[in-house]
């Protein structure tokens, strides 16, 4: 069966869940091959192992972390050479973006980014993409050269299937661009023990009708109460209310959870282009007119400061 | 020394009309109003103030677009936000270009126009992919420094901060180099009157594939190195349960996330 390339994201060996949602995808199309560079690379083998990787190939070097994105196009082509795939995967974040663009313009293929789902077709993967704020859903190819495929969070459920998961040290040389960018410093993001934004199950967001930073208290306390990550509109982070790492739409983070509860956000186009394709809609809005209604399969028009923490104790009452 | 800045601007439809697919499965241009991507505009923004920082008068700001006729109006926008000058890139042959094919001539005529230092937005607000800047960096063979919320350039060398996933860090590359700026970046300035008058009169120069090298068949919805098959329009959301909180809004909700499974 062909090869496929899937591209690893991982925190010092800890293999994040789009990855796995990735070795989901890639078996339709052919055999896994993972790649896993830097820090605790060898580490995520087991890991992708139970997630159907025939083979990890890994590689370590301080220019990984050093400089930014080349050193791990470098070593991405480096495993592309040796394996020759049918396609190449990578995690649709802001870096796996880049790492892909690079890649695709050496190899001298074509890039498909964002896709929601992807299946084998008889001319190679076919992907299919929510664009235009989620208001359509295409399918596209690559016609030249290896596809080169990012695909978002969620886009396929985790299912474990048993592999070898041989490990193979990948052998690369730099090249001179590799070293074009430096890093001279680096500040670790805290972590709120929270699920991460853009895999979470639920999400539970706030927006300018939340007034404050200090309220966003009642919108983790409703996050919490259903173990869910928090969002922001991009009014209550300009206002200084919430980090910009937590903002939910077109400038921010894009997600697509089973549920997502937008208390006092408007639904402005670049918002929904962030949160459309979320599963189960519901919002807070004290406006009736509010064009988040347009999409909710649960709408509450009232106020916030009375309904989320209303909400809040209900649902620990029943959790008990 | 000189500081020549070229900013990669693009016409978009309005995100706030109508945004169709035409017969061709490509971007139907006539259906809603186009503009310069807003998102760009904070990637001018940088770029003006990179050039007013710059000791010595010789910094120059020129804006480029790759685009149909009606892109002008872009570059205009740009123009009279304060940029020198403006390259259009314009060629039937261009319709249904993807992502590899503009790279290749945005390439071309960053090449021909000469620069120091690229300036990008972090993404259009169309296709939304986010990958130019990386693949200007690739096939120009000059440092990426992209997605940065700050940025600055002193002397040969361009500074600035990525707030990235899992880690805020500080990057450093020198000149040439192409970077890409996000909405944190800091507010775009509106163009003054005087601006906009100023614009008619300043430079805009077209090019077209020839003039570049590029073969035709190189680029365009032929040379594409990716093909769009279908393009669906999403079934609208059937109306959910809306309901006025009349003191037991929060109660009913509940019940509802427990119909749905969620509780
Ligand atoms: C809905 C949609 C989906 C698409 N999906 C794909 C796809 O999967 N694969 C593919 O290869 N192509 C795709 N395309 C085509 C692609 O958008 C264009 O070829 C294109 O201009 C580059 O991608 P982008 O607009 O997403 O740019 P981005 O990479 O998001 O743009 C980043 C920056 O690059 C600069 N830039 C981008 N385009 C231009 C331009 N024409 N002139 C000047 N500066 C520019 C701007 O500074 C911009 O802020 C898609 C187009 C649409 C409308
Ligand atoms: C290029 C560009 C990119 C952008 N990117 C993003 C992005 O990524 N994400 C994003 O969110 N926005 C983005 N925006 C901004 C977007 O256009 C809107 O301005 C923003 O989403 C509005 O945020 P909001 O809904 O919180 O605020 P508003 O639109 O002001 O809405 C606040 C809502 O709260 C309601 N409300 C007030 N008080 C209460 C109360 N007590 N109880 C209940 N409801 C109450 C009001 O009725 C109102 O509907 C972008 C804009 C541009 C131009």
């Amino acid at each position: 069966m062909a090869e496929v390339l899937v591209y690893v994201d991982h925190v010092d060996g800890a293999v994040r869940k789009p990855t796995l949602e990735l070795l989901t995808l890639a078996r339709r199309l052919g055999d896994p091959v993972a790649v896993a560079l830097g820090a605790g690379a060898a580490d995520t083998a087991a890991k992708l192992a139970e997630h159907g990787a025939v083979k990890v190939l890994t590689a370590d070097a301080p220019e990984f972390a050093d400089y930014l994105v080349v050193p791990k196009v470098d070593a991405l082509q480096a495993a592309y050479e040796s394996v020759s795939p049918a396609a190449v995967l990578v995690p649709s974040s802001a870096e796996g973006k880049e790492i892909a663009a690079r890649l695709a313009v050496r190899i001298g293929s074509g890039l498909i980014t964002d896709a929601i789902d992807l299946q084998a077709g008889d001319g190679g993967p076919v992907a299919t993409q929510s664009v235009f704020a989620a208001a359509y859903t295409t399918n596209s190819r690559v016609t030249k050269g290896t596809p080169v495929i990012t695909v978002k969070p969620n886009a396929a459920p985790v299912e474990p299937a048993a592999a070898a998961g041989t490990v193979e040290t990948l052998s690369v040389t730099f090249g001179e661009a590799a070293t074009g960018t430096k890093v001279v410093g680096r500040t670790p993001r805290e972590s709120t023990g929270r699920p991460e934004l853009t895999e979470a199950a639920i999400v539970v967001s706030g927006g300018r009708g939340v007034n404050g930073a200090e309220n966003f208290a009642i919108i983790e306390a409703l996050a919490d109460s259903l173990g869910a990550a928090v969002g922001a509109s991009r009014a209550a982070v300009d206002a200084g209310w919430y980090p910009h790492s937590n903002q939910v739409g077109q400038t921010g983070k894009s997600v697509s959870p089973q549920l997502y509860i937008a208390s006092g956000i408007s639904g402005a186009i670049q918002h929904r282009a962030g949160m459309q394709t979320s599963k189960t809609i519901v919002a807070i809005n004290k406006d009736a007119e509010a064009p988040i209604f347009d999409l909710v399969d649960y709408g509450v028009v009232g106020d916030l400061f009375q309904v989320v923490p209303q909400l809040t104790e209900a649902i620990k009452a029943r959790k008990g | 020394m000189s500081l020549r800045i070229v900013v990669c601007v693009k016409y978009v439809p309005d995100a706030t009309g109508d945004r169709h697919f035409a017969d061709d499965l490509t971007l139907d241009r006539d259906d809603v109003d186009g503009l310069l991507s807003e998102l760009d505009e904070y990637a001018v923004e940088q770029a003006l103030q990179i050039a007013g920082d710059h000791t010595g008068d010789d910094a120059e700001v020129t804006v480029l677009t790759v685009g149909p006729e009606d892109a002008k109006d872009a570059l205009r926008k740009a123009l009279s936000m304060g940029a020198d000058k403006a390259v259009h890139v314009e060629d039937d042959d261009l319709h249904g270009t993807d992502a590899l094919g503009t790279s290749l001539v945005l390439a071309k005529a960053i090449e021909k126009t000469g620069y120091d230092l690229v300036i990008c937005g972090m993404a259009s607000t169309d296709g939304t992919m986010g990958v130019l800047p990386a693949m200007l960096s690739e096939r120009l063979g000059v440092p990426q420094v992209t997605l940065l919320s700050e940025v600055s350039v002193d002397g040969g060398t361009v500074k600035g901060r990525r707030d990235g996933d899992a880690a805020t860090v500080r990057l450093e590359a020198s000149l040439p180099a192409v970077v890409s700026v996000t909405d944190q970046s800091g507010e775009a300035r509106y163009p003054s009157f005087k601006g906009i008058m100023a614009a008619k009169k300043k430079p805009v120069e077209s090019l077209d594939l020839e003039d570049l090298d590029i073969e035709a068949g190189d680029v365009g919805l032929e040379g594409a190195w990716t093909a769009v098959d279908s393009a669906t329009e999403r079934p609208a959301r059937t109306a959910g349960t809306i309901v006025n909180d009349e003191g037991k809004g929060g109660d009913e909700l509940a019940e509802f996330l427990v119909s749905q499974k969620f509780i």
